[in-house]
């Protein structure tokens, strides 16, 4: 069991506050995934978990016990870096084995180890390389190696894909999926692509300026993002916002004005009421109602249409310049120059208060 | 890490000495940089070799004007009646000509000649007609001179010299990497400074620290001592300067990722840093390697008995008051050369290999 507890951890460098103060719960096997832009204080809230930084104020506990007067190697964590960090004049089975041999583990019990790490990344046959003579992705293996071989309670992943191609990268992501059901243990994840975290977390937390702006589970935040920030960064492509005002608030449906559009009505109700008040419009690309014929919703003018296949997506203009993306499931017909007309499907659509917060819709 | 063959696949030594910019014939940026490497290599080379012939030389030979390129020495003779080989020459006579006779002594500008066939009779010749009969000829006896009749002494220095090279030197290598390590990985208050002061000893000359040096030295006893050289230079600013720099290159993630793996500071610095340090160490190798063994100025002051010379203290003392033996000189001198250069030649390819990947990425 290994539950992992902040509290109000605080990290400063010199005067620059990095983290003003986090509180999250993992609880036992989870696998968390921790998001944002660059810069947001992942990673090293990542680095204090792991014993690498101190914190500055607040507490961690590890099943309940306070760590942050432990030494990183007896928190019981392991870590994967960023740059793999995988000593280079030592063969893949030294580098999986130095850790062991640090804490005069039987030899025996040491290359059991070894070799069961390496069946489980299938990287047995690598074992007398050095690590300039694999591949990233082979280096990445033996990378989680190093941490399996330790057995940690909690494995850590500071960006771990972001040096792989993007082939690559998909790869790794279902394996890591695979290698987590098959350990079992809580996982902690740092990446600034939302894909990696929608794909392979039970919880996101994503943080902005060392703050954690929402914690869920990846649809949950897809569906019902906190405020705008998230509402952004989650989904890729990104959702549309237009800015305006709500001016009517009637049951079962909301009606939205931007300047120069003519009035929208969001098929839906509000939670709470309100009229009149500035707000943002979220919509995601897929959850446009696209029809050629005119009055059924906001005039677009397509500027560039994205054939995907399978997929299209339409780089539209609404009329004061704003840009707006259409999915359309299936290859589209519609060329540059084309005028669309745009409706939310009902309950797809989010607001957002001056404040940035999301209006709650009702269920 | 040493496998720079594998990094430049088929690219022999002659391929690679011979390389050239125009592809099919040499374009003039090749005359250039063929003409510069040629110059350099006359420049460093011809006084080196010089030496190496000289020290073949005889003491006559060395003595002449102009100087030989080659090593000659007078063909001599043993001629009945005289215990001494006697030097031949070649005597071109009034009719015009040659004979070999050889020479017993020389008066002015006359010479006192025997034929070698008919030793009886003595002629008397101008020195202006006799030619010495001369031939290529090894001094090999420099060579053995020095071995033998120093009495068993050289190699009591070359002792010295050795012990005080190889010792001193990894003393040196250990203090600096440590005193590097510290300065590149850890943050601590005054490290700055720490680094800021050990560079500006490098501006005060070895001279002037000398007294002051050889005092310490005495005091602690080891006036006469190899130690009194050793240790007073055991850490070089440059080496600690040097070494600093290169593990500034060795990515911190590495050191965390050995601290995750219980790794001890002391284990870190062992398994980790010096290993992947070894380029930057096989520099301040031989840099520490071609400074001890050529130091010459801490030796003369605090190594005052003779069994604690070193060679370039005994080099030294071939010079005295009463004249240079310039061939056992010579000798020494290229014996002396060796070790360095093989020393150079063997640790120059962890130089160049190290500059391969550190496996980061």
């Amino acid at each position: 069991m290994a539950n992992l507890t902040l509290q109000n951890v605080k990290k400063s460098f010199g005067a620059v506050e990095v983290i003003p103060g986090v509180d999250l719960e993992i609880t036992d096997g989870e696998f968390v995934v921790f998001v944002g832009p660059s810069g947001c204080g992942k990673s090293t809230l990542l680095r204090l978990i792991a014993g690498l930084e101190d914190v500055s104020d607040g507490d961690i506990r590890i099943d309940n016990a306070s760590v942050v007067d432990v030494p990183a190697a007896d928190r019981g964590v392991a870590m994967v870096f960023q740059s793999y960090a995988l000593y280079p004049h030592m063969t893949v089975r030294e580098n999986l084995s130095f850790g062991l041999e640090n804490i005069r583990m039987d030899k025996a019990e040491i290359n059991r180890r070894v070799s069961d790490a390496a069946r489980l990344l299938q990287i047995e046959q690598l074992l007398e390389r050095r690590p300039k003579q694999l591949s990233g992705g082979q280096r990445q293996r033996v990378a989680i190696g190093r941490a399996i071989t330790r057995d940690p309670k909690i494995f850590l992943f500071d960006e771990p894909l972001s040096n792989l191609d993007a082939e690559l990268r998909v790869l790794m992501r279902v394996e890591i999926t695979k290698l987590r059901e098959r350990l079992g243990n809580t996982m902690i994840y740092v990446t600034h692509d939302q894909i990696e975290a929608m794909t392979m977390a039970d919880k996101i937390v994503v943080l902005r300026k060392g703050i954690i702006e929402q914690v869920g589970a990846p649809l949950e935040l897809y569906n019902h993002p906190r405020n705008l920030f998230v509402a952004g960064f989650i989904g890729s492509p990104r959702m549309n916002f237009v800015e305006g005002k709500v001016s009517a608030v009637a049951p079962g449906q909301v009606v939205f004005e931007a300047p120069g559009l003519p009035p929208l009505t969001l098929p839906g109700a509000l939670a709470q009421s309100m009229e009149a008040a500035p707000a943002t419009l979220g919509i995601r690309p897929e959850d446009f109602v696209v029809s050629r014929d005119a009055g059924a919703g906001w005039p677009v003018t397509v500027g560039v249409a994205e054939q995907y296949g399978a997929n299209s997506y339409l780089h539209c203009t609404l009329a004061g310049e704003v840009p707006i993306l259409v999915h359309e499931a299936g290859q589209s017909l519609a060329r540059r120059g084309d005028v669309l007309y745009l409706a939310p499907r009902e309950n797809h659509w989010h607001l957002f208060g001056a404040g940035g917060a999301a209006i709650e819709r009702q269920a | 890490m040493t496998d720079l063959s594998q990094a430049k696949p088929g690219l022999s030594i002659v391929e690679f000495a011979t390389r050239r910019r125009g592809r099919k014939r040499l374009d003039w940026t090749d005359w250039l940089t063929y003409l510069y490497l040629f110059l350099g290599l006359v420049v460093m080379f011809t006084p080196v070799l010089w030496v190496a012939i000289s020290s073949f030389k005889t003491p006559a030979n060395l003595t002449e004007f102009p100087p030989t390129l080659l090593p000659y020495a007078n063909q001599t003779a043993v001629v009945e009646g005289h215990d001494e080989p006697l030097p031949l020459f070649d005597v071109v006579g009034e009719d015009g000509e040659s004979r070999r006779l050889a020479q017993l002594r020389r008066v002015g500008i006359q010479a006192q000649m025997v034929d070698p066939a008919n030793p009886e009779e003595r002629i008397v010749v101008p020195v202006g007609d006799a030619t010495p009969v001369r031939q290529l000829y090894l001094a090999t006896e420099n060579y053995t001179n020095l071995l033998t009749s120093s009495g068993g002494q050289i190699w009591r220095y070359l002792f010295n010299s050795l012990f005080i090279t190889v010792v001193a030197t990894a003393i040196t290598l250990v203090m600096n990497s440590m005193a590097a390590f510290a300065l590149s990985k850890y943050r601590f208050r005054g490290s700055n400074i720490a680094l800021v002061s050990i560079l500006a000893t490098l501006m005060i000359p070895a001279t002037v620290v000398l007294v002051p040096t050889y005092m310490i030295v005495a005091q602690l006893g080891l006036v006469g001592n190899l130690w009194g050289v050793i240790l007073p230079t055991v850490a070089t600013p440059t080496g600690v300067f040097l070494l600093r720099q290169y593990m500034l290159t060795i990515p911190d993630e590495l050191i965390e990722a050995a601290r995750m793996d219980h790794a001890s500071e002391w284990r870190i610095f062992w398994r980790i840093i010096l290993p992947l340090s070894s380029p930057a160490l096989a520099v301040v190798a031989i840099f520490s390697i071609l400074s001890r063994w050529n130091d010459f100025l801490l030796p003369l002051v605090v190594l005052t008995r003779r069994e604690s010379y070193t060679l370039q203290l005994a080099l030294a003392s071939f010079q005295t008051e009463y004249g240079v033996r310039y061939e056992i000189l010579l000798a020494m001198t290229t014996l002396t050369a060796l070790p360095l250069a093989f020393a150079f030649i063997f640790l120059q390819r962890y130089i160049t290999s190290g500059i391969a990947s550190t496996g980061i990425k």
